[in-house]
This record gives C-alpha cells, structure tokens and sequence, in this order.
C-alpha cells in the first residue's frame, strides 16, 4: 500500500535522496547479513560437531586460515583452486536466473575437461601450442554447452525435471570418460592410473606473470563479470530474468522461452566445461578419474551462497577454494579425514537454505516500506 | 553366441536383478511415500550412503547385521526428519535442500566411515529359492535376501494402506491439495514430516543392503546414483508402490548387465554397461515426463514435475 502511495505522489527529490539511497542500502544489506548469519550458524554447528567428536574447533578454524589465507603460497593455492569454483558457480547461478535449479556443474567439468584432452592428442607436436590451446578451450566449452543444454533441452521439450537430468547427466559424463581412458585413448606408457596422452610442457596453460595461479582465475573473473553484464544490462538478460520470475506471463509477453532456457543451460555448460579446460591444460595435463574432484558439487554450494550473483560467485569461491585447500593441512595435523570439508560444506548448505526463511522477517531491513521481499 | 551362453547370461541377469534391485526398491518406496505427502526428498542418495556405513559399523561393533539394518534405518530417519522438519518453514525450496542433504549424508557416511574400510563386518544371509532346481547357476541366482522380501511386502503394505486406511487418505490429500486437507483440519506440516522421516528410514535400509549383503563391504564408491535413480523411478512408477517394485527389478537387471556379459567373457564396454542404468533412467523420465497418465497419477502438491 505505502510503495503504491508513494508512487502516485512523487516526493520532491533532491531532499529525499539522501535517505532513498540510505533505505536501498538498509534493505541491500538483507542479502548479506543473512547468508553471514547463516554462515555462522554453520561455524557453530561445525564446532559443536568438532567438539563432540572431541577436536578442538579453534584449532580447526585456525588451520583453514594458515592453509588458505596465511601464506603468499596459501593464498595463490587458494586462487588456483578458485578458479574452478568460479566457473562451476557460474553454471549454476545462470540457469537458476532462469528458475531452473541446474546442477549438472560436475559432469560438465569432466566432459569439457575430457573432450580437450581428446582434441589434443592428434594436435601435439603439430599446431603451435597457441592454436592448440585455443582450439582445446573452444571444444571443452562446446562440449559442456551441449552437455548442460541437453538438460535444458528436455526441461524446454519434455518437462523433463532438470536437477535430476543434469546429474544423471555427471554420472553418464564420468562413465564416458572412464570409457575412454580405460579403453581405446588409454596412455600405455602409464601404468599407474587410466589417463590420455600427456599434453607435455609446451601445450599446458601458462601462469599469470608474478605468480603460480593459472591464467584459469583470470577467465574466470571476466566471464563473470561479463555474465553479471549480460545478465543485468542486456535485453536477453532481462527476459532471462522475467522467465525466472514468472514464466508464464514471459511467454504471455511472447518472449522465447523455449530458446531463453536452452541458451542459459549452454552457457552455464560452456563456463564448467572450461573449468574442466584449464583443470586439464594448467593442472593435471591429462584426462582421467581426477577431474572428478567435486569441484562441480561444491560450485552448487558457491552460487547458492552468492545468491546467484556472479560478482558475489568470484569473492565466495575464493572464500571456499580456501576451505578446500586447507583440506590437506586439516588433515596432516588433526588427522581429521578429508571428508571434513564436506561435512563442513554440507552443514553451510542446510544453514543457509535454512536462512532463506528469513527473507523480510526483520523490520530493519524493510526500511519502512512495508510489504514482503522475496 | 551359443545357445549356453545366452542361458548363462540370461539366468545372471535374473540373479543380478534380484541382488541389485533391492536398494532400489527401498529408496523407491520410501521416496514414494514422501512424494505422496507432496513433498520432493532428492537426498536420498545421500541417506543411502549414509545407511550403508552405519549398517556396516553398527554390524562390526555388534556383531549382528539385523540391529545394524535398524541403524541405518534410524539414521535414514533421522536425515529425513531434518529435510522434512526445516522444509515446512516458508521459501525454503526442498529441491534444493535435497541437493545440501545429498552433500551433508554423504560428507557424514564418508567422514564416519573411513575407519570401516579396512575391517570386516557379519554380513546378512541370504535365503534359497532355488532348491527345486538341479541347474546350480539356477540355484545361486535364486540366493534372495529376506530384505528383498521385506521390501515387496512392504510395497503391497503400502498399496494396500494408501487406498484403505485413514493413515493412507491423509497422506494422499496432504500430496493433492494441502488447502483442502487443511481445511479438514489436517496438520499437513505434520503428515509430511512423517512421510519424509518413513521415507528415510525406507531409504537407510536399502543403504544396508548394499553394505551388509550386495556387494557386501563398505567403501566411498558403494552407490553411484542409485539414490538418484530411485527417486527418477517413482515418476515412472506413476507413485504407485507396487509399481516401485516392478520399475526396481527392472533396473536391477539394466545395472547387472555389464557383470553379467563380464561373467561369460565379454569385458568390451563394461564401463559403457556401467552407465546403462543411468541412460535408462534419463530414457524413462524423457518418456514419462510429458504422458498423460503420468499427468494424471501425480500428487497435485508435488513442485518435481511442474
């Protein structure tokens, strides 16, 4: 009623600016006092489970400062294994702009990561390793495009419930690439583990000048600043946005659901299968069984956090990269399992869904307005 | 392929599906019956998982695998209960607390379970059916679990409740329209919660059969999905108990082809045979998703197929 009133009389502007900006901000800061709160709740519940099993939490909290934040070397490990998370991230808060809750994130990491890998083995020692790179980007996003577009595909076609298609879709990806890396791409001369054929030096991703992260956090950080800007200033963006919010008055407003749907599911295929890229061509310069790291899975967790906002994904993700890099030490030193950190993600996850029962329960975030944000 | 062959494939797939369906059926079923109240558990998965490691370490401590099948059926409750306890608060989208309770029984059964890697726990006995036959690969294929029977008596419990009792209509109309139940003074809150918490309980035995029975041991890699594709299997099953069971056998048989084509010497695209139940599942839903009676059978509430 008040927004409605205070529509039909336009308030004299100048002097109500300062306190419109003050009121935006109070209402704003709703998106991130409750995931902070959310956040601590989950420290708490962490530490009380610590506590039972009989660790020390402050211990354990130290340790993922010292082993993600501490060090200049803590740090760059940190960033390296953001860098996924970022693009994972993406893969999720895109399509959820959309109104799908898409977390196929995983299988499309392998498939981008397995189908570079693929592409390479006729290209080495032949295409100049620029080419070749480029060439491998192009084909691991093509192939996560088209691995997460399949689930929007049968969303858009079938109505066929996208979570569970898109991680039908990660176990089928995980056992193709089994398929081949155990069978006719296998690498002979490495008895140890299935994998392709070593990239080798010359064809792996470089680091970024001064440091040990790989050009993949730079990537990263563009697209998703480049996503943020489609997604909030362009047309596609906002009938992107209006489909999510209400798709049948989008399709009412003869807006191309159908093609909304498949081009967000792309996308967000694309950004994971180039994660899984520069998981192959900067990290483990092969294909096998250890892109499956749960990269994909813990990307579900970085959106939701971010509430889906792809400048908020790049800060949240390097918050978890770190959480995920002081796995090890947590380990060494409190021989904890490395299950640990998904215990601690999976206890993030209940609490801040949890939160999102607080939405426009507190007067102060109203700022007055009245009404219920949602 | 000789006409032996054929035989010897075709009597491990009966033997395969009878082995593997089992967890199938109990997530099914326990699924089933949470979506019946009107409610989506996708983390199922998980709350198998977690069922098979306590089953396993319950059994280890104690020495008896029967109170580690309660175990896990009480720590499947209890995974249940949380999901069904916190998705009753307002904007809390149970799809998405599935996928954290996926994640969460999973860290927990992985976190927990380290420790049973190594040991070896009393396993469950199976019961044999096929003492009538002289053919030994008969006679092993025919090596049931008593879970297996457990689990059919309970789809025709179910069945037989869902259409008769006072119990069975309040979780009915809480899953088709919540208004109306309310209206008839039924704490919809209530009814839900409970179906999600049976629902777990269902789902933790069906994780006691996979450690305790088939494939018998516990370790990080025991279910690949199949919790997942239990829940896709209740669609297919048009929520109808006995329905869980029949879709259940079948996918036993998808996923016991590849070790069954193992066991006569063909080994070529054993991992394109692993990710057969898997395609399968995608098949059905695609097929399912747009049918009619599938339109017509879904409990009204049910945010999955909308």
């Amino acid at each position: 009623m008040q927004e409605a009133a205070r529509a039909i009389v336009p308030a004299p502007i100048a002097k109500e600016g300062a306190s419109e900006v003050w009121l935006r901000l109070r209402r704003d800061s709703e998106f991130i006092a409750i995931p902070l709160l959310a956040l601590s709740g989950a420290a708490f519940l962490f530490s009380l489970f610590l506590f039972a099993i009989g660790k020390n939490p402050i211990e354990f909290f130290e340790l993922v400062y010292r082993g993600g934040f501490g060090t200049a070397f803590s740090i760059q490990n940190t960033l390296q294994r953001s860098a996924p998370l970022i693009l994972t991230a993406l893969a999720v808060a895109i399509p959820a702009r959309i109104g799908m809750v898409m977390i196929g994130g995983e299988g499309a990491l392998v498939i981008g990561g397995f189908a570079s890998a693929a592409i390479a083995i006729p290209m080495i020692d032949r295409f100049p390793p620029m080419l070749a790179l480029i060439i491998m980007a192009v084909v691991g996003s093509l192939a996560g495009a088209v691995w997460v577009g399949i689930a929007g595909f049968l969303r858009h076609a079938r109505g066929v419930n996208e979570t569970i298609s898109s991680l039908l879709l990660t176990y089928i990806g995980v056992a193709i690439m089994n398929f081949f890396v155990e069978g006719s791409l296998r690498d002979l001369t490495n008895p140890n583990k299935p994998s392709t054929k070593p990239l080798g030096d010359v064809y792996m991703v470089g680091k970024i000048p001064g440091t040990d992260v790989h050009w993949g956090l730079f990537a990263g950080i563009v697209i998703a600043i480049g996503l943020h800007v489609l997604m909030t200033r362009t047309t596609f963006g906002f009938a992107a946005r209006m489909t999510g919010g209400n798709p049948r008055a989008a399709r009412a407003q003869g807006l191309p659901v159908g093609k909304l749907i498949i081009a967000c599911t792309a996308i967000a295929g694309a950004c994971a299968g180039l994660a899984g890229f520069y998981e192959v061509a900067a990290i483990q310069g092969r294909a096998n069984a250890s892109l499956a790291a749960g990269y994909g899975f813990t990307g579900i967790l970085v959106a939701f956090l971010a509430r889906h906002n792809p400048i908020a994904i790049i800060f949240v993700a390097i918050l978890f990269g770190g959480i995920v890099a002081s796995g090890g030490l947590i380990q060494r030193r409190m021989g904890l399992p490395d299950a640990t950190v998904l215990v601690l993600q999976g206890m993030i996850f209940l609490t801040l869904l949890t939160s999102e029962t607080l939405y426009g329960r507190f007067a102060f975030f109203q700022g007055g307005a009245g009404g219920e944000r949602t | 392929m000789s006409e032996g062959l054929v035989q010897t494939v075709l009597i491990a797939l009966l033997g395969g599906a009878l082995r593997v369906s089992t967890p199938f059926m109990f997530v099914a079923l326990g699924e089933c019956l949470t979506e019946k109240s009107g409610r989506v558990n996708l983390g199922l998965e998980g709350t198998l998982v977690l069922g098979a490691m306590t089953a396993y370490a319950i059994s280890f401590h104690s020495g008896s695998p029967w109170l580690g099948v309660l175990a896990a059926g009480c720590a499947g409750a209890a995974l249940g209960a949380i999901h069904g306890f916190v998705c009753k608060l307002p904007r809390v989208n149970d799809i998405a607390f599935g996928i954290a309770m996926m994640l969460l029984g999973t860290g927990l059964a992985f976190f927990f379970g380290k420790a049973y890697i190594q040991p070896s726990a009393p396993r469950l006995d199976a019961i044999s059916l096929g003492g009538w036959s002289s053919d030994p690969r008969i006679a092993s294929a025919l090596q049931v679990h008593p879970l297996l029977l457990v689990g059919i008596l309970v789809a025709l419990a179910m069945w037989w409740a869902f259409a008769n009792t006072r119990w069975g209509l309040l979780v009915r109309m809480s899953g088709d329209s919540a208004q109306s139940a309310r209206a008839m003074g039924v704490s919809v809150d209530l009814v839900r919660f409970l179906a999600t918490a049976a629902g777990g309980f269902l789902a933790g035995i069906g994780g006691a059969f996979l450690s305790l029975y088939y494939p018998g041991s516990w370790n990080q890699g025991l279910s690949s999905g199949q919790g997942l594709m239990a829940v896709a299997l209740v669609i297919f099953a048009r929520w109808n108990p006995l329905r869980c069971v029949a879709a259940a056998l079948l996918f036993g048989a998808t996923g016991a082809i590849g070790p069954a084509l193992q066991s006569v010497g063909i080994t070529q695209g054993y991992y394109f045979f692993n990710a057969a139940p898997y395609i399968l599942t995608l098949v059905i839903m695609i097929g399912s998703a747009g049918s009619q009676k599938a339109g017509r059978d879904v409990p009204g509430e049910l945010s999955i197929t909308k």
